[in-house]
């Protein structure tokens, strides 16, 4: 702004020319703490994710570029990423509609030892994987309860990627259950009555409504799940058998080389699976990005 | 007759939410439930609906008996007072979900629903703002499309809770009257949930005024205004003063001086007596209500006065700028005289 009075005598210029008020050195933020609570989260991070992490990826090169491609490209390490990922995935799907069922009987419905069940959805979490692993072994070879109810049919389950299918289901339901369930709890009654006025059945306001509204939730659970399952040794080494090429997973062939003193051989492999987990969750961030945006904005 | 209410009671544990609650609703009527919380509004609204069941009486419109019909049979528009819009859908979405779930052979064509969406995208003048989502919109324009929606499935009864309550005041006084446009173009008989004495009079054909749970006076709202037929509707509909006086035929007399008394039923002997802030007159000498001039607002269109007696009573009057009591100061002693009182 331009001024061309001249000034009364006396008076005093609220600004001089060429005045600028002192810049801001941070914005003002409403909850205090920004730099400690960000310091910690890194500091944190680094230490418990990233240095292993970048340890691992300095580990595999020893023998070069070329060292590092023979061993990824052997076809039983090829097979086993196969295995291990295709297994994940497909636990992670069938938990995903297992799982949103169990939430939604569980805060939907009022019935006895409700709290029983409750609890029995986190055992998976709380068991050592490999009593898992020994007990879904028993019950699914060829002479166990469950097991046996297939030999006749010629399905075995035990020692076939059945077997870690069945492992991976286990160890990832609590996973979908717990994402879904609080969501579930909290949605709006009256959501669903308005549904029920404007005419939709309860199956039509179930679809329609309630679980596209569920799928953020449904999507972390599924990522978790699925992640879980990516890395899971313990269940799944005593139900699957271990045959090269057939129902070998790749953290049990990261064991094998480790055994056989092949360092960099183990991190190879390891640093395969890492980028492919990490290419698959950033592929659900993705996903989970867009349907928040979607919802809120 | 349109819809008719007959006796309905209603429950919760211990506590009657209704009692013995009957009226009717003309075609097309424009119907204000007003009562305070926890007086039993909403609970109505939502047995109309079909949400809640009652524990005894009927509701029947146009001959129907609504109570054998389930919530999604009655075609009964209902406004929340949360909007409970879909989140996950946008405007237009909103606006189709109740004819997209028809069974296929009620359900309109695509383009018969696209058509119907456009037309009350325009009613609600947010033409422009179809492909929006909820999270997207302001809160008077959410309340638009609850009512949009609800308006899709061609409702024989539109019911709206506390349609106006999470809005700011110009907001809603805007709202308001667009409502009531919106019910004069499509002639759907409306109730709507208020607790807002104001809004009831000011935007009802009639107006049920509820308390605890059971009917305290139907009306039209210059008649509930003019002849309450109980304290609670008089004290509900306004600012209220409260003094003991002398009756006989009509006249409240105060000791020295008296005014006529507006009443139900004749009344006779000592009573309170109730009075509006502008049903007064302000004097230097008595006799009168010995008060001070505890505060003036000079706000609005009339001024607004706060008198304290010598006993600690406080009174609320109002007079016009130009009056006698346009140069009272703080402090000053008046004489206060009703020129009408209430008794019941």
């Amino acid at each position: 702004m331009t001024v061309n009075a001249t000034p009364t005598p006396g008076a005093v210029p609220l600004a001089t020319e060429g005045y600028k008020p002192p810049k801001a050195t941070h914005k003002a933020r409403v909850l205090p703490g920004f730099g400690l609570s960000l310091g910690i989260t890194l500091t944190y991070l680094s230490l418990i994710v990233v240095l292993p992490l970048a340890a691992l990826l300095a580990r595999p090169w020893e023998h070069g570029l070329d060292g590092v491609w023979q061993t990824i490209s052997d076809p039983r390490v090829l097979a086993s990423l196969r295995l291990t990922f295709t297994t994940s995935l497909l636990a992670a799907l069938v938990n995903l509609f297992a799982g949103l069922i169990v939430a939604w009987v569980l805060t939907r419905y009022e019935f006895p030892g409700k709290g029983l069940v409750d609890a029995l959805v986190d055992l998976p979490f709380a068991l050592p994987t490999a009593v898992a692993g020994v007990s879904l072994c028993s019950m699914y070879a060829a002479n166990g309860w469950v097991g046996s109810l297939f030999a006749p049919l010629g399905l075995r389950i035990a020692y076939t990627p059945l077997g870690i299918f069945v492992a991976l289901v286990f160890v990832g339901l609590p996973f979908i259950v717990r994402s879904v369930q609080p969501v579930l709890a909290e949605f709006d009654a009256e959501v669903e009555e308005a549904a029920a006025t404007l005419g939709a059945t309860p199956l039509q306001t179930t679809l329609r409504v309630i679980v596209p509204s569920l799928a953020p939730a449904l999507l972390t659970g599924f990522s978790l799940a699925f992640a879980r399952a990516v890395g899971e040794y313990g269940s799944v080494i005593f139900i699957a058998g271990n045959m090269p090429f057939v129902s070998e997973i790749t953290p049990l062939l990261i064991v094998i080389k480790l055994e056989e003193f092949d360092y960099a051989g183990a991190a190879a492999i390891a640093v395969a699976m890492l980028s492919l987990a990490f290419l698959s969750l950033l592929l659900v961030n993705a996903l989970q990005l867009l349907l928040s945006r979607r919802g809120r904005a | 007759m349109s819809l008719v209410v007959q006796n309905i009671t209603k429950r919760f544990s211990d506590f009657a939410a209704l009692n013995d609650v009957s009226f009717e609703a003309q075609p097309g009527e424009f119907l204000a439930l007003l009562g305070p919380s926890g007086s039993g509004k909403t609970t109505l609204l939502r047995l109309l609906a079909g949400l809640d069941r009652p524990d005894t009486g009927r509701i029947d419109f146009d001959g129907l008996d609504y109570l054998t019909l389930s919530a999604r049979d009655r075609r009964v528009g209902m406004v929340f007072q949360s909007y409970a819009l879909f989140r996950h859908m946008t405007v237009a979405q909103n606006i189709a979900f109740g004819l997209n779930v028809r069974p296929s052979k009620d359900r309109p064509s695509k383009a018969e629903i696209q058509a119907t969406v456009q037309r009350l995208l325009k009613l609600i003048q947010l033409e422009d703002l179809g492909k929006r989502y909820p999270s997207q919109l302001s809160g008077g324009q959410r309340q638009r499309v609850a009512l949009a929606r609800a308006l899709a499935i061609n409702p024989r009864i539109l019911l709206l809770d506390e349609p106006f309550g999470a809005l700011d005041a110009l907001v809603r006084k805007d709202l308001r009257r667009w409502l009531r446009r919106i019910h004069d173009e499509t002639g759907v008989t409306t109730l709507f949930v208020t607790h807002d004495q104001e809004e009831a009079l000011d935007l009802a054909d009639r107006v049920v005024v509820l308390k605890d749970g059971q009917i305290e006076q139907i009306g039209k709202p210059l008649e509930l205004y003019r002849h309450p037929q109980s304290a609670f509707v008089f004290d509900f509909l306004g600012t209220s003063n409260q003094v003991p006086a002398n009756l006989s035929d009509g006249i409240a007399d105060f000791g020295g001086f008296s005014a006529p008394v507006v009443s139900p039923k004749a009344l006779n002997g000592a009573q309170t007596v109730r009075f509006r802030p502008f049903d007064t007159h302000l004097h230097h000498e008595g006799p009168g209500f010995e008060a001070k001039v505890l505060s003036l607002l000079p706000a609005g269109a009339n001024l607004r006065l706060e008198l304290q007696s010598p006993t600690g009573q406080v009174f609320e009057t109002q007079h016009a700028h130009d009056s006698e009591a346009s140069d009272l100061r703080l402090n000053d002693t008046v004489y206060l005289r009703p020129s009408k009182v209430y008794a019941f």
